[in-house]
């Protein structure tokens, strides 16, 4: 019925390759259809190995929730899948999931609602399952991400007092790099620095926050011509920190 | 009067008829304090409900027509009365596997749909949802079963409450649901899901009451 010309679905390109990595696929559930295929399409970008499915609006496409939709978006994504993370906009979307859960026998604990954000959320999540997490993970990032938008006086101050936490100690590989894009680290390069950072057994901090979190990236607020302080510890930290220094000194392909 | 599955039917169509009837009603309440679809997506899945009767098998029990009910709301009615009308049904049809329902049976049944909705909505009473109607009405039907009533005095109690339930919701400020972002000024009107709830329940009263007399007329 509904002969959108956006995709609702999002599979990884090769998903008998690298693209199968991520264990856990995301249910994005909307009032709106285009609300729901707007999120998929930005989590697609920052997560390109993440299987993500749209179930947003009515059967006859109007606004509003379809049990049939979100049962349906959430059985697909539960047959590929080791678990499912659903996140849902408003009051009807959660409980038209929460009956799905509890009706359909079949998903067997496999699928959990999200409490968090719909946008923010769904970016997280997107993000941790395509680093390979696990379902508590991936559902953890969803829900933390809530906080890290709602007060961010609050989080820029956490990140401070965390960054102290995290400062790079003696024996911790660091350097220091120019962004040299001008537009800094947004959304696309925060996400390409973590998928890449949690793609080796380090821990990697830039300016002090974890640089696997997408989320702290972008809230560092870096801007083009800022540096940054890359430190980098665990078995492939050499490593991970020559790739990191590469991406940002390469100005991420906008120079 | 036998409350059977024939009962059951009848209730579900006189629903549909009064959601129909109050279509305009129900939607006008919610666009004073929601957002103005209650009446519209209700009277979308009764009318799918009338729809499924007329291709499934007969049902053979009261269970039967409830689920049948709970999993065609769920489907098609499109706003949060779905899932919490769909689980209501759901639960009520869980302690209904029976041929027939005495005074104590209605109390199960709406117990089973007062827990459905509180499981779904998270609401409790005084927060100006349907649970302010639901919730009198259980506790009047409880009260008449156990001070002996007959079925029809049970449902006739339970109706009364769920009313006066619905009517004692327009001095609230809703704290839960989409009119909660209304804060204060939701405070003046009736709540939409516990005017329905009425309707609903009086449709279940009327379904005794109006009982098609072949139905009722027992095996020789």
């Amino acid at each position: 019925m509904s002969e959108s010309s956006q995709a609702t679905v999002h599979r990884p390109a090769g998903t008998a390759g690298q693209g199968a990595r991520a264990r856990i696929a995301l249910v994005l559930v909307s009032h709106s259809e285009r609300l729901a295929q707007g999120a998929v399409e930005l989590a697609a970008q920052m997560a390109p190995g993440v299987v993500l499915l749209a179930a947003g609006g009515r059967d006859d496409g109007g606004l509003g929730t379809s049990y049939d939709r979100v049962s349906a978006a959430v059985g697909e994504a539960a047959a590929d899948a080791d678990g499912v993370v659903v996140i849902a906009d408003l009051g009807s979307a959660v409980m038209t999931v929460e009956s799905v859960i509890e009706l359909d026998d079949e998903l067997d604990g496999r699928v959990r609602l999200a409490d968090a954000p719909f946008v923010e959320g769904a970016v997280a999540a997107a993000v941790t399952a395509h680093g390979g997490g696990s379902l508590e993970e991936v559902l953890m990032s969803a829900e933390h991400a809530g906080g890290t938008f709602a007060s961010l006086d609050a989080a820029v101050e956490q990140a401070g007092q965390e960054r102290d936490a995290l400062a790079p100690e003696p024996g911790d590989l660091s350097r220091t790099v120019v962004l040299r894009n001008p537009l800094g680290l947004h959304a696309r390069p925060a996400a390409l620095l973590a998928r890449m950072i949690a793609g080796f057994d380090a821990s990697v901090t830039i300016d002090g926050v974890n640089g696997a979190s997408v989320l702290e990236l972008m809230k560092l607020g870096a801007t083009g011509g800022q540096e940054l302080t890359v430190a980098a510890q665990g078995p492939q930290g050499s490593e991970a920190l020559a790739a990191v220094v590469e991406a940002i000194d390469g100005g991420f392909g906008e120079v | 009067m036998t409350l059977d599955v024939a009962w059951a039917l009848r209730w579900t169509r006189l629903t549909a008829q009064e959601i129909a009837r109050s279509k305009a009603e129900l939607t006008e309440l919610d666009r004073q304090i929601g957002d103005g679809d209650h009446g519209e997506n209700l009277n979308r899945g009764f009318q799918a409900v009338l729809a499924k009767l007329d291709t499934v098998d007969p049902p053979e029990q009261i269970g039967d027509v409830l689920k049948l009910v709970a999993t065609t709301l769920m489907s098609s009615v499109g706003g949060a009365a779905g899932p919490l009308y769909g689980t209501a049904y759901l639960r009520a049809a869980k302690v209904t596997g029976l041929a027939e329902l005495d005074p104590h049976g209605v109390v199960a049944l709406l117990e089973g749909a007062l827990e459905g909705i509180t499981a779904r909505g998270k609401a409790s009473p005084g927060e100006k949802t349907m649970v302010d109607a639901w919730h009198p009405a259980v506790d009047a039907a409880e009260a008449a079963a156990g001070q002996g009533a007959g079925t029809t005095q049970v449902l006739a109690a339970a109706v009364a409450a769920a009313r006066e339930g619905a009517e004692a919701t327009i001095p609230l400020v809703a704290t839960k649901g989409r009119a909660s972002y209304l804060g204060e000024r939701s405070a003046g009107h009736q709540d939409p899901g516990a005017t329905s709830t009425a309707l609903i329940l009086a449709a279940a009263l009327a379904a005794v009451e109006t009982a098609d007399p072949v139905a009722a007329t027992p095996d020789e």
